[in-house]
């Protein structure tokens, strides 16, 4: 990767392991990236850079390139062109995703599911699921649980690994409101207690507020806000100052027409088939 | 005065049978209710036969069903009939299932193996295996290969095709989750992909049971010296009708078995699944 000198030096300084007072996140800097697909760009020259423990909520219409951004980050696709840095550029940072869908895996049972991919599992996943609030689910089918309990478990899953990097692909999504806030304090607890660099990708201003450090807004593949939220946490929706910034940031999402629909993968989870039919016979 | 009063408390007992009545009533009359269609065609059968509106060339009675069952089974014969079709049943099952298996992995996993395989298949899928019948026999002859050969051929298609089908319906985005979870190679393809694709995989073999069935009463028609099959030729030959129907019912019963057993291997695979349970 193209870095220049002084940028290793900048991030050296940030690295977690050598400063004290970040825990474990890990810093992130996009470096002008593009993509396309068949020729139509999704993303155009982005910038950002993602502090060490940082939480940035990213949010935009639907189809302004904000998933793809997070899927470049999260490496799942190359990147036309530009680049990303990890820490110190050295080593493939340890980043979990956590999708809208859960995508839990159905025949593997709620306490094999956070498993997934562990090593040495033996106690590490039952933690996980108690820090979430799931510790008597552990033995069930994750059909038989509920949208958000699913996302608890994903949830779970992810950070049994202990990541520095969290991508959250509009993890909440298709919760109801109810769930959706209590969702939005457990990702806020364990983002305090645990000190990893949080990317929020969500199309809803009042939870980017209540949870980020900083809201970027996308337009066009381009970003077009970057704002540092100042309030304290945990951020009442009460406050005036909340709703003041909620409804500037509304107001220049409104102002933007919608554009083209998401990706050529279109929505993943239509893809499912659980429900498998014989066919050709 | 006591007379009255007597009345008033027989009524009253017969009341309190009446209302006792349909608790019983209720929980067995939906299983008798199931049963008495066949229950009474039978008996009808039975009726017809004995009364000789039915002639038992056309059909035999009932009752000479049951003692020509009766008479091969203490003579030994049904069971070795039995025991050598059900021997073939499973061995073509396993050959023609077993290869449909190994190939739809093959060809549903990887790209190369799909071009160079699939065509060729699916081209091979619209013959049907009975078609085949004359070159087999002048393939193998009329030995055991043949019969294993044409009900493993048969096998072969539901099997591959459903195998095929359910790879490649897997659900992307849990394949993409365990990538980014650090899964690959056979860990992925153990944990992810194939417990994906067995409700598909599944479905080609309860077809397959089915099928085993249909072509194996074919098979053994033809050219053979036992089997249920060659049971019911020879009665045939013989104008024996209600050995005929032994063989008839002993198809559709063993028939049932399979069922039951793919059932079962559903129920336990697909435990995890809301559709299974």
């Amino acid at each position: 990767m193209k870095t220049s000198k002084t940028e290793h030096a900048r991030v050296e300084a940030a690295d977690p392991a050598t400063s004290p007072g970040t825990k474990r996140g890990i810093r992130v800097a996009v470096q002008g990236i593009s993509k396309s697909y068949e020729g139509r760009a999704v993303l155009k020259s982005v910038d950002l850079r993602i502090e060490a423990g940082e939480f940035v909520a990213v949010i935009g219409r639907s189809g302004c390139g904000k998933s793809t951004l997070l899927r470049l980050i999260a490496q799942l696709e190359p990147s036309s062109s530009g680049a990303i840095v990890f820490g110190d550029g050295k080593r493939a940072p340890a980043t979990r995703i956590m999708f809208q869908d859960s995508r839990l895996l159905p025949w593997r049972r709620v306490v094999d599911n956070i498993a997934l991919g562990l090593t040495s599992a033996a106690g590490k996943a039952a933690k996980a699921l108690e820090s979430v609030g799931l510790k008597e689910r552990a033995h069930e089918w994750p059909a038989v649980l509920s949208g958000g309990q699913r996302q608890r478990v994903a949830l779970a899953r992810a950070l049994v690994h202990e990541p520095e990097l969290l991508l959250l692909d509009e993890p909440l999504g298709a919760l109801d409101a109810l769930t959706r806030i209590e969702m939005q304090q457990l990702i806020e607890n364990l983002w305090q207690q645990r000190g990893f660099t949080a990317l929020l990708v969500t199309h809803d201003v009042q939870e980017a507020i209540a949870l980020a450090d900083r809201v970027v807004l996308i337009e066009d593949g381009k970003i077009a806000v970057d704002e540092r939220i100042e309030l304290p946490r945990p951020r009442a929706r009460g406050n005036p100052l909340f709703a003041q910034l909620e409804e500037r940031l509304l107001a220049r999402l409104l102002k933007h027409p919608a554009s083209l629909p998401d990706g050529p993968l279109g929505d993943l989870s239509l893809l499912r088939t659980v429900g498998q039919v014989a066919w050709a016979i | 005065m006591n007379a009255v009063s007597g009345a008033v408390l027989t009524e009253a007992k017969a009341t309190a049978s009446d209302v006792a009545a349909p608790a019983w009533h209720t929980a067995l009359w939906p299983k008798a209710a199931q049963w008495a269609a066949p229950v009474g065609l039978l008996l009808i059968w039975q009726l017809a036969a004995q009364t000789g509106w039915l002639s038992s060339r056309i059909l035999p009675e009932p009752w000479a069903v049951l003692k020509a069952t009766w008479s091969l089974a203490i003579s030994g014969e049904l069971w070795e009939h039995v025991t050598v079709s059900l021997w073939r049943a499973t061995g073509s099952f396993i050959l023609g299932g077993g290869l449909g298996l190994l190939l739809g992995l093959l060809t549903g996993t990887f790209k190369t193996a799909e071009t160079l395989l699939d065509t060729s298949l699916q081209m091979l899928r619209n013959i049907p295996a009975l078609a085949m019948i004359p070159l087999v026999i002048l393939w193998f002859g009329i030995e055991e290969t043949a019969k294993l050969f044409l009900v493993s051929i048969g096998v072969f298609f539901p099997v591959y095709l459903n195998t095929f089908h359910g790879i490649r319906s897997v659900d992307r985005g849990l394949i993409e989750m365990a990538k980014s979870y650090g899964l690959s190679g056979w860990p992925l393809y153990r944990d992810v992909i194939l417990p994906g694709a067995l409700p598909s995989i599944l479905v080609g073999v309860r077809f397959s049971l089915g099928l085993v069935w249909v072509l194996l009463i074919v098979a053994e028609t033809i050219s053979a010296q036992s089997g249920i099959g060659y049971m019911t030729m020879n009665a045939r030959e013989f104008l024996q009708t209600d050995v005929v129907l032994v063989g008839i019912l002993l198809y559709a019963v063993l028939g049932k078995l399979a069922d039951v057993a793919s059932r079962a291997l559903e129920k336990y695979w697909l435990r995890w699944h809301p559709g299974y349970r």
